[in-house]
């Protein structure tokens, strides 16, 4: 029994992580109708900044997280600036395309500015089994992936209350619904992309930060992407609260599945679980458990 | 509804006097490729009037008003609005100008509440910076409170209470009309172009569209310029009318003298001329 729970714990918290990531996605796909290719790219990019500036500077890792942050609307600032705002009206598959080359880019940039060796970004979370659980429950689970869900679900309020409640948030759901009718009320799509960007950057670099911690920022961290792409198809890439809840069935799914089914068939299940379970949703529910249906006149 | 009848500051955005000309557009042209919507049309509208656009389909009515709110730019001719000369609008400027519209096709967010809707058309007079919005404290919540308000002010003059809290989707066409209405009123515009409001309503929701467009009129001072094919609601709502026809003015006057005009007659009948 304790050892189903500590599953479902570890699963819950690798799903908020997935959640993070996705979240990042489903904030640009929303507002432009980009799918952003450079988000696991921009998670890399935030944390190697973060990295980079202290430990070249020294700084304190407030500083250098305020820092980072600036980086990161300096970034959007840029791809409004010297993308989007060329590309106006264009197929969606084009944009597609924009967003490789950015990632490319940005992943050189990082490269050339703070180098390619794994760097530890230590920045005192806590580390270790967490005592607590394990005395009182017999249950055990890292204090840091607690930690991490702790601050994913602060994330996801804060940005739940910021897009429901604020003229900004308004303003972001509005451009979402129908850009002309946003125009229509003197919003400015321009700022809003570059909005939307920088709220992309601030949820990459969170994440980017969380996994770095764990296991070091190095460039495989740019593929956690690819674990996002099922959980997109699962919560709908329109849904903040499908891409929260896809997330965490993803994580939970793919840790039962390594111990339940993977011994039948041979382990290593965690690699592709998350796709088979998105293939299989595809098939049932296309738009996703929280998507817009998509009806297509003819 | 008195608080929210303030003639003193809804006609005061711009300081001008009624029946001075507010907007004026000089021998504009459009096309679209070979396609010329908008053939050298020059008109004004006076403030404080209600102007008619009308015309058969494709006309190059919705045309006229998408150069006006700045979604179109012409190829030629010049916009003045409030005196000030220019080539092109960009809709940002239109609406921080005190320009509003309506959309043909009902153009709502759709996964937003009435409130919500409504709400956007304050976007322009809220100040409050990014840092408070993000805590939804301080003067962010003090400005939603007030601008709120107004809201409210414009829910209860378009007699839209019951639907405040309904996503707009799920609304019938009349109703997210009336919404759309109130979204473009909550931004206190100077000018207010109404692109078909009551197309494919009944009697009884024209009569109410009618009755709360003569109100914005009259009450705030707010001029409005009006695409309608209800030849009806023409007569009884408008100071002047323009009529166009391919792309082209064939008519420009008070509603009786444009009705018995021939020209006018021809193009509704479809009678063929040359052009
Ligand atoms: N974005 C566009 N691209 C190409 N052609 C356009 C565009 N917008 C309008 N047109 C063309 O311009 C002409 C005028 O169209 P417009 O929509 O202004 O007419 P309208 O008077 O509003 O007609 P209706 O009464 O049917 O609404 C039409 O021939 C139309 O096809
Ligand atoms: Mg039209």
């Amino acid at each position: 029994m304790e050892f189903l729970i500590e599953t479902i714990l570890s699963g819950l918290m690798a799903g908020v992580m997935y959640s993070l990531v996705a979240l990042g996605f489903v904030l640009i796909f929303k507002a432009s109708g980009i799918f952003n290719f450079a988000q696991g790219v921009m998670c890399l990019f935030a944390a190697l900044t973060f990295a980079g500036i202290m430990e070249k500077t020294g700084l304190p890792w407030p500083i250098a997280f305020v820092m980072t942050i600036g980086v990161m609307v300096f970034v959007a600032w840029a791809v409004e600036r010297f993308v989007l705002r060329h590309l106006v009206n264009q197929e969606p598959i084009i944009l597609f395309m924009v967003t490789i080359g950015l990632a490319y880019v940005l992943e050189g940039v990082g490269d050339i500015l703070w180098g390619s060796d794994v760097k530890v970004l230590d920045i005192g979370l806590p580390s270790g089994a967490s005592d607590y659980m394990l005395d009182n429950f017999n249950i055990y689970v890292e204090k840091l992936e607690v930690f991490a869900a702790l601050i994913a679900a602060v994330l996801v309020g804060f940005l739940a209350i910021f897009f429901q409640k604020t003229r900004i948030g308004r303003a972001l759901r509005a451009v979402a619904d129908d850009h002309q009718a946003a125009l229509s009320v003197g919003i400015s799509l321009q700022t809003i992309w570059v909005i939307v960007w920088s709220v992309a950057g601030f949820v990459a670099l969170v994440a980017g930060t969380l996994w770095g911690a764990k296991s070091g920022v190095q460039f495989s961290l740019s593929l956690i992407a690819l674990k996002a792409l099922p959980v997109l198809i699962l919560g709908g890439f329109t849904s903040i609260p499908g891409a929260i809840v896809g997330g965490l069935i993803i994580g939970v799914g793919e840790k039962l599945a390594e111990i339940y089914v993977g011994p039948i068939v041979g382990g290593a299940i965690e690699n592709w679980f998350a796709y088979m379970l998105a293939l299989a949703f595809l098939l049932v529910r296309p738009q996703g458990l929280f998507g817009e249906r998509i009806i297509e006149r003819v | 509804m008195s608080a929210f009848v303030d003639p003193a500051r809804m006609a005061g955005h711009s300081g001008m006097e009624k029946g001075e000309v507010l907007l004026r557009v000089d021998n504009v042209s459009l096309a679209f490729g070979g396609v010329k919507a908008i053939t050298n049309i020059s008109f004004d509208i006076v403030k404080g009037e209600v102007r008619a656009i009308i015309g058969p389909n494709g006309a190059g009515k919705t045309s006229m008003l998408n150069v006006i709110n700045g979604f179109y730019h012409p190829q030629e001719g010049t916009i003045t609005w409030r005196g000030k000369v220019r080539r092109k609008m960009k809709p940002y400027e239109a609406a921080s100008n005190g320009i509003a519209r309506t959309f043909q096709n009902v153009a709502l967010f759709k996964g937003m509440t009435t409130l919500d809707n409504i709400m956007t058309g304050r976007g322009l007079k809220m100040k409050s910076n990014f840092i408070w919005q993000c805590l939804h404290w301080g003067p962010a919540l003090k400005e939603e409170i007030e601008h709120r308000r107004k809201v409210e002010e414009i829910i209860d003059f378009l007699e839209i209470q019951a639907i405040r809290k309904t996503p707009v989707g799920r609304l019938p066409y009349g109703l997210q009309k009336r919404v759309e209405l109130a979204r473009a009123l909550a931004m206190e515009p100077e000018l207010l172009l109404l692109d078909e409001p009551m197309a494919g309503m009944n009697l009884e929701e024209k009569e109410d569209m009618s009755r709360f467009i003569l109100d914005v009129n009259q009450q705030f001072g707010t001029t409005i310029a009006l695409i309608e094919h209800d030849m009806g609601v023409v007569m009884d709502l408008s100071d002047r009318v323009v009529v166009l026809d391919y792309g082209r003015k064939i008519a420009d006057g008070p509603p009786d003298e444009v009705q018995a005009s021939q020209d006018v007659i021809d193009a509704y009948l479809g009678v063929p001329h040359e052009h």
